[in-house]
């Protein structure tokens, strides 16, 4: 083991202190010792994006960013983009169009949406596509999920 | 994953000392996407992991439609095709930038990483070879300059020495006629490491009837991403035809020297690069005349 | 209200789970924390057939941090013992041994040893500290190979049975069975056009997002818990109950949410090791495996060799059909190879079949249940054989399908009769679906275009034993508890089935899935049945309740309760028209008579109801330079029965025919000369994603299953069955050529047009 490093990050608007060490993948911080389990270990190599978070406004794998790389950042995770009061409209749209099923992927893919409408309010459903590319759904061959997102577009 | 440290050194001067002091046993990061997931897999090994995010130059960007484009080594690929300018000039780039990886980790890789992580299936370098590439290089002994076709020597190797890093990439700016494109061949629509990648720019006369240069370059095909001056070559001076760009996917084919591995026999990889050169410079030749 | 005169089913309701899925608060099984936590990992063989011949784990030991390692010594040595797992029997020698190697290792990443330390980098580091010696020795993969005399023998003392008896031959071909009907000979002999093909399928994975855990505590008293995401949390209780010889009783298993499982999170592989490391350590411990040991260490689905002879006479009647089909078991005895042999001709009435079915061991991970086990690999080989009868007789393949669909009264060859089934009618849905009607240009963008059909059957299990308990709330909502898993939605589907029997809407049931000590034995998630099954009990629990009800207004209203109506929701006294209220209202009231109001029911249904049946249609783009397929449009159609839910029906299908396209086309284990996979990563796997597929859409076909008092008929498995054969026959409409080795990736498309010319 190596010396544990200090780190200073805000996740979902809230200052957050944690130490950890350098091996630490901004994903096992964020579960092991910050409970933040939203985020989900699918590949740990950047390649199903059940682990997406966002970065200081940019859509990462947090397997593939290390937690001491954090310090300074803001990071917004599932649990920051809606609660069961307060349901973002993306949270809103899967829940109606059942665009899940066992929901492991499901918070990988409402972060990863979040950060297209974020960027783009009217993505068309070629653009959706390609936006979530990088995430894997096993259970629901993807219609319901890129239904979801296009009934969740500004005027829609 | 074994353990290791981590520094942020915010100079070029003082990311030089920190690996020179450790050698072998640094490692560079930037995006990170290649790098922390060969440590986790024990595929490498460090003892430091030197971020560079925090250098001025690594994270730099700038176009000049005079001077050309300079993107510094850490800048992640969002960055790039996100700045409409550089996207309208360097289209070709644009089109490799858009394929690493899936959007979260276009948020962090960089060009510079994909660069010197000498994958022979590296999706931006074909395309930094054709646009006349340049990386700047720091270390030890000052800086120093390497076409992108040479920075590549063997899988994973590059021409690093211990103690340097790659600073940033310089391109020059796109010629009047020109057009450059990317394209690369995978079994999916996304997310996969090309079975065959071509990069082509070609520059046209001013009635666009023929070539005046052209450069091709092939990834997944050999040990390194591979420049086939000659198929380039061989379309310079020659009519814009079926029959001289036929000519020139035949010399990449013949240039290819594959290998058989689970994504594509060597004879498979062959045919792929006949006909993806064969679009590729299509392509470029459409994107010269728009 | 919705069709059939119901009010909840056929309704789409939000699930109940579905808010805390969407934001991330759902526990799985990996995100569970305790107190004292020790991680685990495991130790797997590089060798895919060696025999151990020492394990030093004394410098793993002594590595700061750690604080356990087990091995096979470890575990009870166990006598051969069949088990009913719910999809599958097994050998508990064998699950034994496949959790933690003794004497030999039979595929690369077999496990050989497990490590406890304060934090999986520390049990990591230790595993390269495990010194195992081995004598490693040939290996075989291919089933054809493995059948072959001389090939490396996997187990000395396996003997061949075969046709039910055991024979003196060691080989690798655990056994041999065959299923006979009338006179195949002759049926041929009466044929106008006789195909006898061959087909080759690689070795698939379920590819479940959420990687394989346990955490087990092992406490002071000798009470095993074990806290895990699995289809069936009695069946894991009972393997850890055989595998550590312990009793029952002092296992509980707590099911958290489980992120996908498609028959693969049956059986057990690190439950028993955890518990080990707890026993050993008294702290609990949690394992949680990496994608690459999900795919080099857990039980896929069997690559096959298939031959399959079809004859029809001239004007479009099937005569005879024979199969020989050869199944890759793994490092075990126990392929599906049963399953698809049950599968492969059953859509169709055919006087005359032979099927022999062979499940044979080789050098890979021992496998397990995928989705509709053994029908897609036995699909692809009929589906496509009765394509090119069809094209051969001039007649549409939908037709001919409809002319030779299987019936009610239809006997399947390995022997069942169907009851009232839906095969003809979901073949009539796809014959007059818009998109077979629609047409299609065979070229555009320098690419060609094509059609195909195929259809498909899976038997459902239509039985099985479920338990719900409930409770009424004073407020007429309903606490109710199962022990099923819920994989996709299905304690919505339940809860809509306890709804609609009491009169309640969807939201008015709160349903929990809780451990197997707070719930009768309920079996696995698995065999499309749990809609079927759990939602039987359901039924049966609301006229339980119903009962009950009617009991406690007897004495409410001081009148007999065999005068009090149940209709539309609402109790009423006969002779009295004020004497009514709706549930709620009598809930509300009912524990003044006679206390709190609750219900248990266990069921298990006689299974008598029939299979699934679909007919999907695709049309495809081919790159002919490339061999590149893409999917333009897909239609599936299926019978459900009756829909409980509709979007999770719909779910269910395009979820199975996405898997079934992966499967079609690109999804494979690639296996070096070493005898190691390749490609064991999702990189490299290549599931589909977003940008390979469009909509999905859907026909629902809705046949009651006459042994279900809502008609349901299980609806997770058969979607998968047909996507690899309809390609395939689109790909021939596009290309004219025929290719009958899976997966029909670029490369071998590209190879089949070069050698084909077309």
């Amino acid at each position: 083991m190596s010396k544990k490093v200090h780190v200073q990050t805000t996740i979902n608007g809230e200052a957050v202190d944690f130490l950890c060490e350098p091996r630490n993948s901004l994903l096992e911080v964020l579960r092991d010792d910050l409970d933040h389990t939203g985020a989900k270990e699918g590949c740990n190599n950047g390649n199903c994006g059940a682990c997406n978070v966002i970065m200081d406004g940019r859509l990462v794998n947090s397997c593939c960013v290390l937690g001491v790389e954090a310090d300074g950042c803001e990071i917004t995770t599932i649990e920051g983009i809606g609660s069961a009061a307060n349901l973002h409209p993306l949270q809103q749209k899967f829940l109606e169009h059942a665009a899940l099923q066992c929901g492991i992927c499901t918070p990988g893919f409402i972060v990863s949406a979040k950060a297209l409408l974020d960027e783009n309010p009217n993505p068309t459903e070629d653009e959706v596509r390609y936006w979530l590319a990088g995430n894997l759904c096993r259970c629901t061959g993807y219609d319901k999920i890129v239904r979801a997102v296009l009934d969740a577009r500004n005027g829609a | 994953m074994h353990a290791f440290d981590y520094a942020t050194p915010e100079s070029v001067a003082d990311a030089v000392v920190m690996l020179s002091d450790h050698g072998k046993n640094a490692c560079v990061l930037a995006g990170g996407t290649d790098l922390i997931v060969q440590l986790r897999e024990n595929r490498r090994r460090t003892d430091l992991v030197v971020d560079v995010k925090k250098i001025a130059e690594l994270n730099a960007l700038s176009y000049d439609a005079a001077t050309g484009l300079t993107i510094g080594a850490a800048v992640p690929c969002y960055r790039i095709y996100g700045d409409a300018e550089i996207a309208a000039a360097y289209p070709g780039l644009m089109d490799a930038a858009r394929l690493v990886g899936g959007t979260g980790i276009q948020g962090r890789a960089s060009l510079g990483g994909n660069l010197c992580n000498a994958s022979p299936a590296g999706d931006t370098i074909p395309p930094m070879i054709v646009l006349s590439g340049e990386a700047e290089i720091a270390g030890p002994n000052g800086t120093r300059k390497v076409a992108v076709e040479d920075f590549c020597t063997a899988p994973g190797r590059t021409v690093l020495e211990d103690g340097e890093f790659l600073v940033s990439l310089h391109f020059p700016a796109p010629l009047a006629n020109s057009g450059a494109f990317y394209r690369r061949f995978i079994p999916r629509n996304e997310m996969d490491i090309a079975v065959v990648g071509v990069g082509a720019s070609v520059v046209l006369s001013g009635d666009r009837s023929s070539f005046v240069s052209a450069r091709i370059a092939v990834g997944a095909v050999a040990p390194t991403p591979l420049f086939v001056r000659e198929a380039g070559e061989a379309l310079a001076g020659q009519p814009v035809s079926d029959e001289t760009i036929r000519r020139a996917a035949d010399l990449a084919r013949d240039a290819a020297r594959p290998i058989s591995d689970m994504r594509g026999t060597a004879e498979y990889r062959k045919h792929l690069t006949s006909v993806l050169t064969r679009r590729v410079v299509e392509g470029a030749v459409q994107r010269a005349k728009e | 209200m919705s069709q059939n005169g119901h009010k909840v089913i056929g309704t789409r309701p939000i699930r109940h789970d579905g808010v805390d899925k969407v934001t991330g608060r759902a526990i799985y099984g990996a995100d569970i924390q305790l107190t004292g936590l020790l991680h685990g990992t495991v130790k797997r063989s590089p060798h895919p057939h060696a025999r151990i011949k020492n394990i030093d784990t004394s410098r793993a030991e002594a590595h700061p941090g750690v604080r356990a390692v087990v091995t096979a010594h470890d575990l009870p040595q166990i006598a051969d013992k069949l088990a009913d797992l719910g999809e599958a029997i097994v050998n508990l020698r064998d699950a034994s041994n496949n959790v933690l190697a003794y004497g030999k290792v039979l595929y690369k990443g077999h496990a050989v040893a497990g490590v406890a330390a304060i934090n999986l980098h520390v049990a990591q580091e230790a595993v390269e500290l495990i010194d195992v010696e081995y004598e490693v020795l040939p290996h075989v993969t291919g089933v054809l190979e493995a059948m072959e005399d001389g090939a490396p023998i996997l187990h000395e003392d396996m003997k061949t049975t075969s046709m039910g008896e055991e024979t003196d031959k060691v080989s690798n071909i655990a056994n041999h069975f065959q299923h006979k009907m009338g006179e195949p000979d002759d049926g041929f002999a009466e044929a106008d056009v006789v195909i006898e093909r061959e087909f080759t399928t690689q070795t698939v994975h379920q590819g479940y997002i959420e990687t394989h855990n346990a955490t087990a505590l092992w406490n002071e008293e000798g009470q095993l818990t074990i806290w895990t995401s699995t289809q069936g949390a009695f069946s894991v209780r009972d393997q850890m109950a055989e595998i550590l010889q312990m009793p029952v009783s002092k296992v509980k298993i707590v099911p958290l949410e489980i992120g996908g499982g498609f028959g693969g999170k049956i059986s057990v592989y690190l439950d028993p090791v955890a518990a080990l490391l707890s026993k050993k350590t008294g702290h609990p411990v949690k394992m949680t495996m990496t994608r690459d040991e999900v795919f080099e260490g857990t039980g896929p689905t069997p690559g096959s060799y298939l031959k399959v002879k079809m004859g029809a006479t001239s004007d479009g009647r099937l005569t005879a059909a024979t199969a020989y089909m050869a199944y890759e078991a793994g490092a075990y005895p126990g392929s599906p190879v049963g399953a698809g042999a049950g599968c492969i001709f059953t859509p169709y009435d055919i006087p005359n079949v032979q099927i022999d079915g062979y499940d044979v061991c080789v050098n890979k991970p021992k496998t397990n249940a995928y989705r509709a086990p053994g029908a897609t690999n036995a699909a692809y080989a009929t589906e496509t054989v009765v394509d090119e009868i069809s094209e051969k007789l001039g007649v549409d393949p939908l037709e001919f399908r409809v002319k030779n669909g299987a019936k009610e009264g239809t006997r399947r060859a390995d022997g069942p009769v169907h009851p009232r089934i839906g095969c003809i009618e979901t073949t009539e849905a796809a014959l007059n679906s818009e998109h077979y009607r629609s047409s299609l240009a065979k070229s555009a963008n320098g690419k060609v275009r094509g059609r195909g059909v195929a259809s498909g059957y899976w038997f459902n299990f239509n039985g099985g034993r479920s338990a719900i308990s409930v409770s009424i709330n004073p407020d007429g909502t309903i606490n109710m508890l199962e022990g099923s898993t819920d994989i996709g939605g299905s304690r919505a589907s339940i809860a809509m089935q306890l709804a609609e029997t009491i009169g309640l809407e969807a939201t008015d049931i709160k349903p929990y899935v809780v451990d197997t000590d707070s719930i009768g034995y309920t079996d696995v998630t698995g065999g499309s049945r749990t809609t079927f099954g759990t939602g039987y009990a359901a039924h049966a629990t609301g006229q339980a309740l119903i009962r009950e009800m009617k009991e406690r207004a007897s004495k409410l209203w001081d009148v007999p309760a065999d005068a009090i109506d149940f209709e539309d929701g609402v109790f009423s006294y006969r002779d009295d028209a004020e004497k009514r209220g709706s549930f709620k209202e009598m809930a509300s009231q009912a524990g003044d008579a006679g206390g709190p109001v609750v219900a248990q029911v266990s069921t298990n249904p006689d299974g008598s109801g029939g299979g699934a049946f679909a007919t999907h249609v695709v049309d495809v783009e081919v790159d002919r330079e490339t061999g590149k397929v893409d999917i333009l449009r897909y239609t599936a159609v299926q019978d459900a029965g009756t829909a409980i839910h509709p979007s999770y029906v719909e779910g269910q299908m395009q979820g199975g025919v996405v898997q079934g396209i992966g499967w079609g086309l690109n999804e494979e284990y690639i296996y070096n000369d070493d005898g190691s996979m390749t490609n064991a990563s999702f990189l490299d796997y290549r599931m589909p994603t977003t940008l390979d597929l469009p909509m999905i859409e859907t026909i629902i076909v809705e046949v009651p299953n006459e042994s279900h008092p809502y008609g349901v008929r299980g609806v997770g498995e058969v979607p998968i069955v047909p996507p690899p054969a309809a390609l395939a026959n689109a790909i021939y409409d596009a290309t004219g050529v025929r290719l009958r080795d899976l997966p029909m990736s670029p490369p071998r498309v590209q190879k089949a047009l070069a050698e084909n010319g077309g």
